[in-house]
């Protein structure tokens, strides 16, 4: 699945991972299905990881429940979620298969391990705990002046 | 009666229990969901037990969790 987020998005998210590192940071994606298929990122959450560590998240529920009020709100699907590895690679640990837990979420992983060279990618992941699926989505950053990537 | 979920507004039996409607509503992972009616957050041992009223809004949030 083809999944898109702003550049601009992207940075903020960058800026607030490194800001919080070394604890993980986290929140949740927003945005809509397109005709294609594909999902456009609209708006990212940043909320407060209750864990407060550098092996760790949790998103602090009170915090998601408002953001998923706000996407209603604003016409916009719950997508998925984010968080940082500030020194691991851009893919699912073992953790985070085993707490992702909904099959129609996006889970974008930003990793932080070349603090000049974020990597973010986007992971579907679904199947019962024991034996989880993962299964790697294409995620384009579109530049700050493009809508559709055309003009990448 | 008529209680809203996950921001739509849905006809429920009277007396629907949030174990009852977790059920209906086909919800994946339920031992992995938190149940929160009119904002306030339900224990998951009460729902089984906690009643759900007319025009009461229901959401399903899943634990967002994980680790390096």
């Amino acid at each position: 699945m083809k999944i898109t987020i702003r550049q601009t998005d992207f940075d903020a998210m960058t800026r607030y991972a490194r800001k919080l590192s070394p604890e993980e940071a986290c929140g949740l994606i927003a945005g809509e299905d397109q005709a294609d298929g594909s999902r456009e990122i609209r708006k990212v959450y940043y909320l407060t990881n209750r864990d407060h560590t550098s092996e760790h998240f949790t998103i602090d529920p009170r915090e998601q429940l408002a953001a998923v009020r706000d996407m209603r709100a604003e016409g916009l699907k719950p997508l998925g979620n984010w968080h940082s590895h500030p020194e691991t690679p851009s893919r699912p640990s073992e953790e985070d298969q085993r707490l992702a837990n909904d099959s129609r979420a996006s889970y974008l992983i930003l990793s932080l391990a070349e603090p000049e060279h974020p990597v973010l990618n986007a992971f579907h992941i679904e199947g019962a705990p024991e034996s989880k699926k993962v299964r790697k989505e294409d995620l384009v950053i579109l530049p700050e002046s493009g809508s559709n990537g055309d003009d990448q | 009666m008529v209680i809203t979920v996950a921001g739509e507004k849905k006809e429920v039996a009277e007396g629907i229990t949030v174990a009852q409607l977790i059920e209906q509503e086909k919800v994946e992972m339920p031992m992995y969901v938190t149940v929160s009616v009119n904002e306030e957050f339900i224990e998951s041992g009460s729902f089984d037990t906690h009643v759900l009223k007319e025009n009461d809004e229901v959401e399903f949030l899943y634990f967002m969790g994980g680790g390096r």
